[in-house]
Formats: structure tokens, C-alpha cells, sequence
């Protein structure tokens, strides 16, 4: 049944190789980066031609930067540990409160249910630099700032609408029929709730859990004025790249690199629940 | 004593009334056929029974106990959907072993219980596929397996027969009331075909307007219908009606149908001058050999279906009525000639212009 000709395959694969070099060549271009020094990187014309060192790794790896000036501590995979650590548990805690919530949402009519779900949407659409002045103020007299509880509680401001939101349109597509059935067939409410909903909304709690850990992942501001280095993730730790002597271009790159492995791996690791939600056609419409 | 009781059953969503004061009693191993048309809430009575829906008023008892307070895990009831709701990341084996799993039984009793009802349904060869993987027909068996399993008591099923062809709906009409009276349970089964209703029935239930207008059996619906709407519900062509009024003439009842008087049941006689609605069903309308005593009618089409064929045809005074014979009948007439005919008073009928109620016994 394959009615492509060979002219046609090879067409297809010169395109998709044309849309992944365009797509793909910033990120390639870091990488390359990544195992130079600032010379090759600066040198006119550019060259793909270069000896690789690992210098600027085993900089971030020891927390030692030589630069032209002479040498400068810094604390990279302390900044790489705190966006784990940050991004980990505000998404762990967002999806501990924002499935059920999602659920109710999806499920039940209640009073002003509309309202608070929105209201908890509108968090996304406020701009943080409002938000932060006064929450800087609270956090002082609450004696929050500067701790990890502080930035996770922050962080859901990020996490819960996007996790509340994407989920519960994923609740909301699972027939009520299928829980009934479960249910009549002498399961109780909770178990239904964990054999049944949840499962069936896998796809979309990956989904939005994966988008909720990037988005927590990329924050910059919450950490910026809200933890003093020793808190700080990985966003705000690269401005230590920028130095008296000049820009560690090298350096940064690695960074990049090293920073986006975690995002990258999970989204491998969630792509299989991604895929599957795409694949099961249980009621018939 | 009855197995399944509404007693003043009530249902509204805000100010929506689906249905009012519903009553019905089920026996033991009864088949009961609710019947309506769309959107007449049976889907909603019966998830009031199974408990995933709470009545407005009224009470539900099965076995003799009200259930009101009785969580639909508790309720020792089996249902179909009429969209099959498999769990679609279950295989059909784990479908239909739900219910048993959920009673706490032995592997090998569940092992015992699906393979039971697979064989009755004849879908053992596909119980380790998925649901998208099943055919239509493969998934309302399935649907159904999960419901006989646990062998409930009560069996609800909504209009299984709603998403599979023709052919299997065919099939299944003449399999399912051996395999329901098999089950042993009170059956209340949900569909608005009225064949499948007939077929299957031992009561039928004709929801309409939010109350049963009859609970009867197939025969008592068909031939002695309770209102003008539950007789145009069963049969196929629809029965055929006229406006007219009760006369006395000559110390004997009679009506003008189609420029013609028809005698009356002497029980009329009473009603003279009201206003009623005649129906005559299409399948006892005869025709008479030429130059008989009757109504004459000109053919306006003949339309053949199967083993009947259908007769459009048109009184002088203009009343337009069906007319089914048997394919093999000897006097289908040719289209736009004249014919005599006249109506087997069994299949006539006589409803209250106002009520629509029926007149006569």
C-alpha cells in the first residue's frame, strides 16, 4: 500500500533534515561551543574546525573559573542542584493539589467553581514584577525569603494553573460513563477515581507536568529577588558568567548544555505517555 | 414479591422536569422494556436505579429495601451502556473481570466467571485484546459480559443494541432473551425501537412527557394502545389517523372517515357529539374485491418493502391513509386506480380528540 516513489522519500528526507538543521543548529551551535575557548569562539570567520578541550566542564564541575584576571569561585552545581531540587517539588506539589482540584473542576458544579478557576488562571497572566514587590515585603516579615519552602510556594504560582487547567480539559474528555461503570460495578469512589480517572488522564498530567517542570525550570525572576545565592537555580547562577574580565562564552555554553539535560531527559522519559493518550478509542461517539 | 419497585419516582434538573411520579413494579426474572423516544430521560431513570444519579423525590427498592442510601458500589446491579464505556486501557478480560475482582473473589473464580459469560457471548477468542482493538459488535458483547458477570440481580441495559449494524442488532434480538432469561435477573431494558421492545419484552414501559403512559405487554400496547401517541410509537408504517366526531344515526354510533360513515362500538354511543380521533393501523386496512361495499380510495403510490408492501392511498374527500399487505398478497392494485376498502376493527381504534386518550375497551 506505500505509493511513495524513491524521488518522494528522498525529498521527505531532505526536508525534515533542512526543518531539524533550522531548529536545531542554535542548540547544535552551544554544543560546539561548549568545548571551546573564548578565542576559537571569537575568532572571524567562524570555523566548525577546532581542537575540543573540556576545560570549560571541569570549570563548572569544580567550581573554579580561570579567566584572563586570574581565577573566580563559583557554584554552578550548587545552582544545578537547587533548579532540581526547586523545580522537582513545586511540580511534585503542584500535581498533588492541582489533579484533584482538576478533577472537582471537571467533575462537579459547584458554587463559584467557575470564578476560582479562573481566578487561579489569572496567575498566569499577571506579570510577576507586579506581584513580586509586595510578596518580597510578606516573605521579609514571614521569614521566607531566601528559604527553598518560600520559592516552591512561589513557584505555584508557575505550576498549579498550567497543571489545574491542562488536566482538568483531560478529565473533562473522559466519558462520566466509564466511571459509572466502574463504580456500578461495586468499586468505590476513591478507587475509581485511582484505577479509572487517572489513568486515563495520564497523558495529559505528563503533559502538563513536563510544560509545569520547563516553565519552573526557566524561571528567573522569583529566584532573582526572592534567594541569595546559595538558593539560586541555574537561570539566575549564569549571570556569575559574566565577569570583569569579559563574557566566559565557553563556560556559558556549557552551562546551557548541562542545564537543559535534566528538561531534555525528562521529556524522553514522558514522551511515551505523551504518544499514548493519542492511541485509546474506548467509546464509541 | 417484586424485585425492582419505584414507588413516585421524580427527577428535574433546576426547573427541568424530566419525569413526575414515576411507579412501576418488576418481578423476579421479569423483562421489563422502558420505552420512549429521544431525550425522554431513560437513560437518566436508569442511572436513578444503578445510584450514580439521585432522585428528586420518590424511592427506588430493589429486593424489597429502599436503596436511597445505598452507594452504587452496594447495589448488586449490573448495567450496559449504550456507548459500551469499556476501560479502555483494560483488555476485555479485565473488562469483564471487574465486577468479580471487585467482590474479593478467588483468581481462579474470576478465571471461572469470565470464562462463563465469554463463552455464552462467544468472545473468548478476543479477551485479551483491548477495546479499540474489538469490533463494535465485539464491544457490546464485551459490555454486556461485564455486566452478567457478577450475575446481579438486577440487570440495566441501556439501549445496547443502539451502536451495532444492522445485522447484529438482528441477530442479538433473537439471542438476547434467551441469554436474559438465562441470568436469572430482573431485567429493565432501555430502547426506542420498537421491534427490539416487542421482540424482547415481557412488559413494556412507554415513557412519555415524564410519566409511563402504559405498562402492558407487547400484545396488550400493540392492540389496545392507551393513547393516540403509543400507538403511533409501535407499528411500522405508523397507524393512520383522522379527525372526526361521533354521530348518531338511526339509534347507532358512527363517524365520517374519509367522506364515509364507519360504524362505532355501541359503547360510544354515550359520547355522541364528541370529537375524536380515528386510527386504523395500515396492516388492517383490506382491500375488497371491485364493486364491494366500502371506501373508495384512489393508489396514489405503491411502495414495496420486503415482505410488505406499502399502499399511499387517497379517500374523494381527500384524507390521505396507509395501506401494508403481505408482498405476496393477490390484489396489490397498480398505482392511480381505484380501490375498495375497508378496516379489520381489530387494528381500528379510538382516542379522545382532546386527551388523546383511548375511547373504547
Amino acid at each position: 500500500m506505500d505509493h511513495t516513489s524513491t524521488f518522494e522519500k528522498a525529498l521527505r528526507g531532505v526536508l525534515i533534515t533542512l526543518v531539524l538543521i533550522f531548529f536545531l543548529f542554535p542548540i547544535l551551535w552551544i554544543f560546539l561551543m561548549s568545548f571551546q575557548t573564548n578565542e576559537t569562539i571569537l575568532r572571524i570567520p567562524p570555523s566548525l574546525v577546532f581542537t575540543p578541550i573540556f576545560d570549560n566542564y571541569w570549570a563548572l564541575v569544580t567550581g573554579e573559573l580561570r579567566t584572563a584576571a586570574g581565577s573566580l569561585q563559583l557554584d554552578f552545581m550548587k545552582n544545578l542542584w537547587n533548579s532540581v531540587l526547586l523545580s522537582v517539588c513545586s511540580v511534585a506539589l503542584s500535581l498533588l493539589f492541582g489533579v484533584p482540584a482538576a478533577y472537582a473542576f471537571a467533575r462537579f458544579k459547584f458554587r463559584l467553581g467557575e470564578d476560582i478557576a479562573f481566578t487561579l488562571l489569572s496567575f498566569r497572566f499577571a506579570p510577576p514584577l507586579l506581584v513580586l514587590l509586595p510578596l518580597s515585603l510578606y516573605f521579609k516579615s514571614l521569614g521566607l525569603t531566601n528559604t527553598y519552602v518560600g520559592l516552591i510556594w512561589v513557584y505555584q504560582l508557575i505550576c498549579l494553573p498550567l497543571i489545574l487547567w491542562i488536566v482538568r480539559g483531560y478529565f473533562e474528555d473522559i466519558s462520566p460513563d466509564i466511571e459509572y461503570a466502574y463504580r456500578i460495578s461495586g468499586n468505590s469512589w476513591w478507587k475509581t477515581f485511582l484505577k479509572i480517572s487517572l489513568p486515563l488522564a495520564r497523558p495529559g498530567i505528563a503533559a502538563a507536568g513536563l510544560l509545569a517542570f520547563i516553565f519552573a525550570w526557566n524561571n528567573f525572576v522569583f529566584a532573582l529577588i526572592l534567594a541569595s545565592a546559595d538558593k539560586q537555580p541555574v537561570t539566575v547562577g549564569a549571570l556569575a558568567f559574566v565577569t570583569a574580565s569579559g563574557i566566559q562564552y565557553g563556560q556559558i555554553a556549557a552551562a546551557i548544555i548541562l542545564s537543559i539535560t535534566p528538561t531534555l531527559l525528562l521529556a524522553l522519559y514522558a514522551q511515551r505517555y505523551l504518544v499514548e493518550g493519542l492511541s485509546m478509542g474506548a467509546v464509541k461517539g | 414479591m417484586s424485585q425492582l419497585a419505584l414507588k413516585s419516582l421524580s427527577k428535574s434538573y433546576g426547573a427541568f422536569k424530566v419525569f413526575d411520579g414515576l411507579n412501576l413494579d418488576a418481578g423476579s426474572g421479569e423483562i421489563v422494556v422502558i420505552f420512549g423516544g429521544s431525550g425522554t430521560g431513560k437513560t437518566i431513570l436508569l442511572r436513578l436505579i444503578a445510584g450514580v444519579e439521585e432522585p428528586t423525590a420518590g424511592t427506588i427498592e430493589l429486593d424489597g429495601h429502599d436503596v436511597s442510601d445505598i452507594a452504587p458500589e452496594h447495589r448488586n446491579v449490573g448495567m450496559a451502556f449504550q456507548n459500551f464505556a469499556l476501560f479502555p486501557h483494560m483488555s476485555a478480560a479485565e473488562n469483564i473481570a471487574t465486577p468479580l475482582k471487585a467482590q474479593g473473589k478467588s483468581a481462579d473464580a474470576v478465571r471461572a466467571g469470565i470464562d462463563r459469560v465469554a463463552k455464552l457471548l462467544k468472545i473468548d477468542h478476543v479477551l485479551g485484546h483491548a477495546p479499540r482493538e474489538l469490533s463494535n459488535g465485539q464491544k457490546q458483547r464485551t459490555a454486556l459480559a461485564r455486566a452478567l458477570a457478577a450475575e446481579p440481580r438486577i440487570l440495566l441495559l441501556d439501549d445496547p443494541l443502539r451502536n451495532v449494524d444492522a445485522k447484529l442488532r438482528f441477530e442479538m434480538r433473537l439471542e438476547l432473551p434467551r441469554l436474559l432469561r438465562q441470568s436469572g435477573a430482573t431485567v429493565l431494558y432501555v430502547t426506542q425501537d420498537y421491534k427490539e421492545a416487542m421482540a424482547l419484552a415481557d412488559r413494556i414501559a412507554v415513557l412519555a412527557d415524564g410519566k409511563f403512559v402504559q405498562v402492558a405487554t407487547p400484545e396488550d400496547i400493540y392492540l389496545k394502545p392507551a393513547t393516540l401517541g403509543v400507538a403511533r410509537l409501535f407499528g411500522d408504517p405508523a397507524i393512520n389517523t383522522a379527525k372526526t366526531v361521533i354521530e348518531m344515526k338511526n339509534g347507532m354510533a358512527s363517524a365520517k372517515v374519509g367522506g364515509r360513515d364507519i360504524p362505532l362500538p355501541a359503547s360510544l354511543a354515550a359520547a355522541a357529539g364528541r370529537g375524536i380521533t380515528f386510527g386504523v393501523r395500515p396492516e388492517a386496512v383490506n382491500i375488497l374485491s371491485p364493486g364491494s361495499d366500502g371506501l373508495t380510495a384512489s393508489v396514489v403510490a405503491v411502495t414495496p418493502l420486503n415482505e410488505r408492501t406499502v399502499l399511499l392511498l387517497q379517500s374523494p374527500d381527500g384524507w390521505e391513509f396507509l395501506a401494508s399487505l403481505p408482498a405476496s398478497s393477490t390484489s396489490i392494485p397498480e398505482p392511480e386506480t381505484d380501490v375498495v376498502v375497508d378496516f379489520d376493527p381489530s387494528g381500528t381504534h379510538f382516542f379522545d380528540s382532546q386527551s388523546d386518550e383511548r375511547l373504547h375497551g
